[in-house]
């Protein structure tokens, strides 16, 4: 075992513990535990929201199949890799403060909850959206957690086996003890983390490559494709490479993960800061990590798994101290989205369906221990799972993405601007979006030339329009005669 | 809660407003990054041309768009958008009273 490398981790393992402990203080005093646990009972400032929201963002596909990609593709992936710099502000400018004060108003803790009040309590609403979340983020997870114990086997020389199991145990600890606080707070540092990695990593490359000119001279001289925008086989089209503007940029404020952060922040003045703070540190991120994984082909032609990219560059390009240190980024990426995907999922079961369909009037205390149980349960069913990994990581993640894209971003969007959405609209909507994705990427991946995700936007979006407008009259007669 | 609280609500027309920002912003974004990539990147790679090392079309898309974009978000933030308060009571003192 290379101990250079590990030390720096385990030092790492242990600061992330000391955030659970911190935060489990909280939860203890806490006489709201469902605020405290899920949602730390809004008091994010602006730096601790910035870098929460890019660090459940920013997952095993940005820091290890993004880069893997961009060494396989060249400057093309960066060029997609950078529509990404939209979710920096795009989220909270659109989301804003209008979620904020319906999330108050509401006394929402879940992204559920603001979707139960907007669209009169329907159960279809309810279900359609838990059982998404549920599902969707599930697999998510599963392939997360493979990146991370592959991740571990790789610096540490452990089985398969003995990693996840390592990577799992942390990453319950201190969810579980410390719930949404925890998760901030190790965001944060896992975000700070993220940002010195990458600079480290990209400095060393480009030191050990001769510099940036020579690296892309080597790059064209290998083939001139590295170095335009339309990747080494000039498979990239500005179709496809724009389309995804709706996957990594727009439309992940349809993510559950993502949108409920939009509900923790303690004041308009956080949330100007983090949209300040959220641009520069997620397009930096995005842009050095993505570069990295170019500018490692020169420095170390003929990687094979472009998983292995980010692992092997940063071992090759920096003194085994330093790796320790900075391999914690891309770990820390993928803990602290697999954290927030763990308590909203979490959230989903207890308080979207237990507490509002099962067990209505559930005391406090069994609250408390039933949101353990899950979150543990959980843990467990994704460790099984992630035991026989799939292959391609970056897909079934993105797979997931577009999925829950499809089902939530016009249920929020119009929920929040539209007076005249409805829950007729919203389940239409969510079911079409769904469906039209599952057939889309089985069917016809890149129809017409454009990503999977932009059909299912666009019929949900019709359909939404059409369903309200149909059920119009039907809800107003209720509402007339209560 | 009925919708025309909603609507008078003096908050909501700031957060509509803002919304619509971000619209625009983003729009902005990806004109330049759309313009850039394909207008200077579309040629043959034998004639391109180089700043810092890395070709004019990545340059101006990807690294100074980057920077054109926190220096945007920074004035937005700065002159465009308006503190407002969150909280329930908070609004409920300010507005004409009678809501909910």
């Amino acid at each position: 075992m290379n101990w250079a490398v590990v030390v720096p981790l385990i030092i790492f393992f242990f600061i992330i513990f000391g955030a659970g402990f911190w935060s489990l203080r909280f939860v203890k005093k806490s006489n709201q535990f469902l605020h405290e646990y899920f949602l730390g009972s809004r008091e994010l400032g602006g730096f601790v929201l910035a870098m929460t929201m890019i660090a459940t963002y920013g997952s095993a596909s940005s820091f290890i199949g993004g880069p893997g990609a961009a060494y396989t593709q060249g400057l093309g992936w960066v060029l997609l890799a950078m529509a990404q710099v939209a979710t920096g502000y795009f989220v909270l400018m659109v989301l804003g403060k209008k979620f904020a004060i319906y999330a108050r108003k509401y006394d929402a803790v879940t992204l559920i909850d603001f979707l139960r009040m907007r669209y009169a309590n329907s159960r279809g609403v309810v279900f359609i959206s838990a059982a998404s979340i549920i599902i969707f983020l599930f697999s998510a997870m599963v392939a997360q957690w493979v990146g991370g114990a592959r991740l571990i086997e790789s610096l540490t020389g452990l089985e398969y086996t003995t990693a996840l199991f390592i990577f799992a145990v942390t990453v319950l600890i201190y969810v579980i003890i410390g719930g949404f606080r925890a998760v901030a707070l190790t965001d944060m540092i896992q975000g700070i983390v993220m940002v010195f990695g990458t600079l480290i990593i990209l400095i060393g490359t480009i030191v050990a490559g001769g510099g940036i000119s020579a690296i892309i001279t080597d790059l064209a001289t290998e083939n001139p494709n590295l170095i335009s925008p339309f990747g080494h086989d000039g498979g990239l089209t500005p179709a496809y490479v724009s389309s995804f503007w709706i996957l990594v940029g727009v439309g992940v404020l349809a993510l559950p993960q993502v949108a409920v952060r939009a509900m923790s922040y303690k004041n308009a003045r956080s949330m100007h800061r983090a949209l300040i703070v959220g641009t520069c540190v997620v397009g930096f991120i995005m842009l050095g990590m993505h570069l990295i994984g170019v500018f490692a082909r020169p420095v170390m032609p003929g990687i094979d798994v472009p998983d292995k990219v980010m692992p092997l560059i940063t071992m090759e390009v920096l003194p085994p101290w330093l790796a320790g240190m900075v391999l914690a980024a891309p770990l820390a990426a993928i803990m602290s989205t697999v954290d927030s995907l763990l308590l909203i999922v979490s959230s989903a079961v207890v308080k979207d369906i237990y507490l509002n369909y099962i067990n209505p009037d559930a005391e406090e205390k069994r609250v408390r221990r039933m949101s353990l149980w899950v979150t543990s349960l959980l843990g467990v069913a994704i460790f099984t799972a992630a035991l026989s990994p799939p292959d391609l990581l970056i897909w079934m993640n993105l797979f997931a993405f577009g999925g829950l894209q499809s089902a939530f971003i016009w249920p929020i969007v119009m929920g929040l601007y539209w007076e005249g959405a409805n829950k007729y609209g919203a389940i239409t909507s969510m079911l079409t979006g769904i469906i039209s994705y599952a057939c889309i990427h089985n069917l016809y991946p890149h129809m017409l030339g454009v990503h999977t995700v932009v059909f299912p936007v666009i019929f949900s979006f019709m359909t939404f329009i059409i369903a309200s407008w149909l059920g119009k009259e039907k809800e107003l007669r209720p509402l007339k005669s209560a | 809660m009925s919708r025309d609280s909603n609507q008078k609500d003096p908050r909501f027309k700031i957060a509509n407003r803002e919304a619509l920002i971000g619209v625009g912003v983003v729009l902005i974004n990806f004109g330049w990054w759309y313009g850039f990539a394909y207008g200077l990147g579309s040629g043959s790679v034998e004639e391109y041309t180089y700043v810092f090392g890395f070709p004019a079309w990545f340059f101006y898309s990807c690294i100074v768009g980057f920077v054109v974009m926190v220096i945007l978000v920074i004035i937005v933030v700065k002159y465009f958008f308006t503190y407002v308060p969150f909280e329930v009571n908070q609004s409920e003192n300010e507005s004409e009273g009678g809501q909910e």
